[in-house]
């Protein structure tokens, strides 16, 4: 069986449901790069312009999580666990102003996970 | 590592306990009424209440700047040069204070925000004073008597948005062009440091006219997200991750304006054979290059964070450069003689770990480090990563992905054309280092790494006059040098006929 390529602990579920209570529908687009960077951001769906070069990685309770096609080449023997930490960055993330920010960990796979991946 | 130990009742806050917004020339109150605690990451401690705006204050800033543009921009080079210049005496004045702003917003060491950050700060607006002053704009003669004259003019009112990893500095770097090019600005510091920039419009408030500089603190997506989407600004500056930087580049379109981006890199720093032919003072500086790492906690968008041996010489250099890490002085930095000190935030110091965590799963060896810094005292609610060195190969995420934490990530190479693949396998393209003393080789390196800034035989200079940007997922502009002039103006022809005959078309 194909593993998820996303998951999400408890914290992170609470703060994606306190989010969906003040915003609506939301998504994830993991970003790369510094300040910010290497952190999932969260938007509401349709803020954020999709194109050809992202690649869904899964979701997280109906809430889509996407990487940029050159971050997945070196994510993808890896799984996306969506926690939280505290802070208040994010930039146009709607975790900003929290409490809490979302934080990406990671799992690496297992070798029968990635034949079920076909890596 | 090693820890320097100070109590801090020595160090007194250099800030105020409350900053408004920086807007018309005057400090107002957030049109809510709200402000945000501001926490300093060496004790996480609070220092301050700063101005939690949104959009309305975004809306009064932008009144201030166009009501101030059109003057602003009729100015001549002369006089906003000077004012600049002016700018520059006043910073260098006050030195002290805004480094010693700087160290407690940031939680970098003194040492560094009084020898690099606040004079490379300064000597910007100088730079960008003079080349206000030395530039031309052009003539094209056409015909005999058809001319077309080219004039630079000020693109009108700029959106910056600053990131918190060098909060001043990268302040003085977006706003010394915009201003030189005669624009008025609203800028947006960092949420994480927000509060030295307001020491900063504070000691130069009279300088400038009214709504020429405003600076409106508050979070990203309440602040600068209405910045960034308002149709009243004519080019939007931003420096920090890829995602964002795509929405920065999305609201633009919207408004069919310009954008400089800066998006960070993961930038390799290769050692080749020769570099240990002798022990002497280059080699001394060589190692030295490999442990640049750990400038600035690593929270550099250029951090040397891939670093690549000949393996010839891998065990030679990395027990030197080993014993270099492991001799950084680790400590409060706010106190002398201590090289590093806390990570921007909680969150980051998290992010930084993690990626601990997944180097590890990946089978990266740790041969020094990795793992938080525990410092002792008040020190211990703050931020502190051990300057960490891992050992691994390209393909693992740690080599991929930028940390921005003190972690650098080794591997060797056996030649160079092994050296030259592993330094373009990246997604970015900011900064490479290169060392070695055969200038042959330096040359074909520095020309065949695709990164807009390659260091040959040295590391982390940014001097004003040489020009920074990036390759591929890296940005787009070149910031510290007269071409970002161009990306703050417009070019004006006006084509000119001195034929008093007509054509004889109609």
């Amino acid at each position: 069986m194909k593993p998820d390529r996303v998951t999400a602990t408890p914290a992170a579920l609470d703060l994606l449901a306190a989010i969906r209570a003040d915003h609506g529908p939301v998504m994830f687009h993991q970003s790369g790069g510094c300040c910010d960077g290497s952190a999932p951001m969260c938007y509401a769906v349709g803020e954020f312009k999709l194109g050809t070069q992202d690649i869904l990685l899964g979701d997280v309770e109906g809430a889509e999580v996407y990487i940029s096609a050159p971050q997945f080449e070196v994510w993808k023997h890896s799984q996306l666990v969506l926690d939280v930490t505290k802070g208040r960055g994010g930039m146009f993330s709607l975790d900003s102003g929290r409490a809490l920010r979302f934080l990406s960990r990671a799992k690496l796979f297992t070798p029968d996970d990635l034949r079920a991946l076909g890596l | 590592m090693n820890v320097m130990s100070e109590t801090s009742a020595k160090f007194a806050s250099p800030f105020k306990t409350r900053y408004d917004n920086f807007i018309g020339g005057q400090f107002v109150a957030p049109v809510n009424g709200r402000y945000f605690e501001n926490t300093t990451p060496i004790t996480g401690m609070k220092i301050n209440d700063i101005a939690r705006s949104d959009a309305a204050d975004i809306e009064l800033a932008l009144d201030a700047a166009h009501k101030a543009k059109d003057a602003w921009g009729r100015t001549s080079p002369t006089e906003r040069s000077n004012m600049l210049l002016k700018i520059a005496d006043v910073m260098e004045a006050n030195l002290d204070l805004l480094a010693t702003c700087e160290t407690w917003d940031n939680g970098k060491a003194i040492r560094e925000t009084m020898a690099a950050d606040l004079p490379l700060a300064v000597d910007h607006f100088r730079y960008y004073a003079g080349c206000l002053r030395a530039q031309e704009g052009t003539m094209s003669e056409i015909d005999a008597d058809t001319v077309a004259y080219h004039f630079h003019e000020p693109l009108g009112v700029v959106g910056q948005i600053i990131p918190w990893n060098f909060p001043l500095l990268m302040a003085c770097w977006k706003l010394a062009p915009a201003l030189a090019a005669g624009n008025c600005v609203v800028l947006k510091p960092a949420e994480q440091t927000p509060a030295a920039v307001m020491v900063f419009a504070e000691l130069i408030a009279d300088i400038l006219p009214a709504g020429v500089l405003n600076v409106v603190n508050g979070f990203g997506l309440e602040a600068g997200k209405p910045l960034a989407q308002s149709p009243r600004i004519a080019k939007i500056a931003f420096t920090g991750e890829t995602s964002t930087g795509r929405l920065i580049m999305q609201y633009a379109t919207e408004n069919l304006i310009p954008v400089t981006l800066e998006l960070g890199g993961k930038s390799p720093n290769i050692f080749f054979k020769d570099v240990c032919r002798e022990d002497d003072a280059y080699f001394d500086k060589a190692v030295e290059g490999f442990v640049m790492f750990a400038l600035n906690q690593g929270e550099v968008c250029t951090c040397p964070s891939r670093a690549l041996i000949q393996e010839d010489i891998y065990d030679e250099f990395m027990e030197r450069a080993i014993k270099r890490t492991e001799a950084i002085v680790m400590g409060d930095p706010r106190a002398q003689g201590v090289m590093m000190g806390a990570q921007a935030s909680q969150e980051q110091r998290d992010k930084i770990l993690s990626y601990m965590d997944i180097g590890r799963q990946e089978g990266a060896e740790v041969l020094t480090g990795g793992a938080a810094a525990k410092l002792g005292g008040e020190l211990d609610s703050g931020y502190y990563i051990q300057p960490t060195i891992l050992k691994g190969h390209n393909k693992m995420r740690v080599f991929q992905e930028e940390i921005f934490g003190p972690v650098v990530s080794v591997t060797t190479f056996k030649d160079e054309a092994d050296a030259m693949e592993i330094a373009n396998d990246t997604m970015f393209g900011l900064g490479a280092g290169v060392w070695s003393r055969d200038a042959n080789t330096c040359f074909r390196f520095g020309r065949g790494i695709q990164a807009g800034r390659v260091w040959i035989n040295n590391y982390h200079a940014y001097p004003a006059h040489a020009a920074f940007g990036g390759y591929k997922q890296s940005g787009i502009g070149r910031e510290t040098h007269k071409m970002m002039l161009d990306h703050y103006q417009q070019t004006k022809n006006m084509l000119v006929s001195y034929n008093p005959n007509k054509l004889g078309f109609f």
